[in-house]
């Protein structure tokens, strides 16, 4: 049985983001919870509004790097906050679905704003038991 | 870090002789006690920067250097872009020219005795700060290229601030070689909202007290006695600079083997100052750099509004404003010749001596101002450049505490409404939008800031002059 869900791990001044999933796509989607858990309580932002984002790396790593950035840059942007994520890879390119909604400061009491996911503890491969992980380090 | 894996050179100097693929030493600036509070990451990352191409005398580290990104937070790297030297991303960081500006106010304590917390509500009203917030400035394209080009003198130019300002921002506060075509729109549309605003995390506006001065003379000339009240500003090239660094690292990284890069982590992602990607990001950081300082001259511009409604009396005159992540073309004499140097300085601010022709003459004799952030609860320092500085690590010192525990330990130990709370016991006002952030930013999250300063001036990088401690602070 793999492992589900999301974590954060240490990082002396900033902080880890890792996920976890059956597949590669779910422990990306994962990862993607752990960095708004970075910023507010998961369970506060309602999934009430979808926007898509799209993007394209020579390998796995960065590709998982650059969907993170896409995800703070519609962060950033819209001055939204996500909940709930799809993600699909084919081959070097990837398509993603986040719903979520406006930042309310009042409801989210948003702690940090997320800078960048950076290339420091960046990983993504497998464990023994066949499940995906999914990690690197953000820039608060 | 383990200390026996360095070479004493003296009580506040340490090296790593280069071994493997090393093309210098190591060089760290800290006592035994700051050494073995240091990750061994530091150790990793100093080493790894040594190894690059084109790099001159050594791979410096300051006294409050953590783990960082490629690059430690804390270090200092200078590269001969006609000896191949590169350029990185990753050594300048995602805050292109996150700095600190410090400002006089004119006053004294017992001017803000009777209005502290109506000046805390006024400034923490105005002051766009946290996640989300938005400025009330927004620009055009037309406008935006001129900011990126034009810095603090555009935000002059437009009104916020006067002409003396200038004199006291690094560069005369515009960054020269600044080009606007090599930022994306992505870059300028994430700064649409955010100019003028304080940003979050370590980012704060703080009302300070002058409680010690170290050198009357040098305090003089940068117009501080003690019990002044100043003003400082922390914070960075928001949205714009952070997407700057963010493609640039992905271009660096995937460009590295077509110069014939060999990393030793890909988060030491860099280019050849002569190439193609090295000069697209040296226009484009450039105006991170100028976009940060336009930011800090548009938010002293909102301070002043405060200040004028509630203390008109108060006069707000720049000490000094200089970034602490930047890579900047310096003159510097290696070997007995004087070299231009790109200088790295991530999470490491420039320390110039006395007498150098970049410093306006009211500071030249003097030397730079050095400012040094610390916590909410503890205190911040103003150090002045050194003549020793300038040929020990081209004439650059520490930045702040740097933290000692990681944002979760901080968020278990503490409660935020703790730390404000055991704060205004002891006459410091917090105002944030988030508690969390507040616990994770607790004073005993961060290394001793006065430890820092204090290894920082008998290593001789730079001097100590003032001890200024927070009466109110205003956190992102």
């Amino acid at each position: 049985m793999s492992k589900k869900g999301w974590e954060h791990f240490p990082h002396q001044a900033d902080i880890g983001i890792r996920g976890f999933g059956s597949t590669k796509e779910e422990a990306f989607a994962q990862a993607a919870a752990a960095m708004t858990a970075v910023i507010t309580d998961l369970e506060d932002v309602n999934p009430k509004e979808m926007i898509e984002v799209a993007c394209e790396a020579s390998d796995e790593q960065l590709l998982f790097v650059d969907w993170l950035n896409a995800l703070i840059y519609e962060m950033s942007t819209r001055r939204m906050l996500f909940s709930k994520f799809k993600v699909n890879i084919e081959e070097n390119r990837l398509s993603g679905r986040a719903w979520g909604e406006k930042l309310q400061r009042a409801k989210h009491n948003p702690v940090v704003e997320v800078k960048a996911a950076t290339y420091t503890a960046l990983d993504v491969g497998r464990d023994e038991d066949g499940g995906w992980m999914a990690q690197c380090v953000v820039d608060v | 870090m383990d200390i026996k894996t360095l070479k004493k050179k003296s009580d506040y100097e340490w090296h790593i002789e280069p071994f493997g693929k090393m093309r210098v030493p190591a060089i760290i600036y800290a006592d035994q006690q700051l050494i073995k509070q240091m990750d061994t990451k530091v150790y990793d990352q100093a080493v790894n920067v040594a190894k690059l191409p084109g790099i001159v005398k050594a791979s410096y580290a300051m006294p409050d250097a953590h783990w960082g990104y490629g690059f430690p937070i804390g270090g200092v790297a200078a590269f001969d872009a006609e000896q191949g030297g590169v350029i990185s991303a990753g050594g300048v960081g995602f805050d292109i020219a996150c700095g600190v500006r410090t400002l006089r106010t004119g006053l004294v304590p017992g001017d803000i005795k009777p209005i502290k917390e109506r000046l805390a509500e006024l400034l923490a009203r105005k002051i766009p700060a946290g996640v989300g917030s938005r400025g009330k400035i927004k620009l055009g394209p037309k406008q935006m290229d001129e900011m990126l080009t034009g810095g603090a003198r555009w935000a002059v130019k437009a009104g916020y601030g006067n002409e003396e300002d200038l004199r006291y921002v690094e560069e005369g506060g515009t960054i020269t070689g600044a080009d606007p075509n090599q930022v994306s729109d992505y870059a300028k549309k994430r700064q649409h909202d955010e100019v003028g605003t304080l940003g979050s995390g370590n980012h704060y506006l703080e009302l300070q007290q002058v409680i010690e001065v170290y050198d009357d003379e040098i305090a003089k000339a940068y117009g501080l006695k003690k019990d002044d009240i100043t003003l400082s500003i922390h914070c960075g090239s928001r949205g714009l600079g952070h997407q700057i660094g963010t493609e640039f690292l992905k271009r660096m990284v995937t460009s590295a083997s077509s110069y014939g890069l060999d990393l030793p982590e890909r988060e030491l992602a860099c280019a050849p100052i002569n190439s193609p990607v090295g000069q697209s990001y040296i226009g484009a950081m450039r105006c991170g750099m100028n976009c940060a300082l336009a930011n800090r001259q548009v938010l002293t511009h909102l301070v002043r509004k405060v200040f004028a409604e509630i203390l008109p009396q108060a006069r707000l005159t720049l000490l000094y404003d200089v970034s602490h992540n930047t890579c900047q073309v310096e003159e510097h004499q290696v070997n007995g010749r004087l070299q231009k140097l790109f200088v790295h300085r991530k999470g490491a601010t420039r320390a110039f001596g006395p007498g150098h022709p970049s410093l306006s003459p009211e500071l030249r004799q003097a030397g730079q101002p050095v400012l040094i952030g610390g916590t909410m609860g503890t205190a911040s320092y103003i150090l002045a450049g050194s003549k020793e500085g300038m040929s020990l690590a081209f004439g650059s010192a520490c930045h702040g505490a740097g933290r000692n525990m990681s944002r979760r330990q901080a968020t278990k130990q503490w409660q935020g409404r703790d730390v404000v709370r055991s704060l205004a016991e002891r006459g410091i006002l917090i105002r944030s939008p988030s508690l969390r952030g507040v616990a994770e930013e607790a004073p005993g999250a961060y290394k001793d800031v006065s430890a820092v300063v204090k290894v920082s001036h008998q290593a001789n990088l730079a001097y100590k002059v003032a001890k200024l401690v927070p009466l109110l602070c205003i956190k992102g």
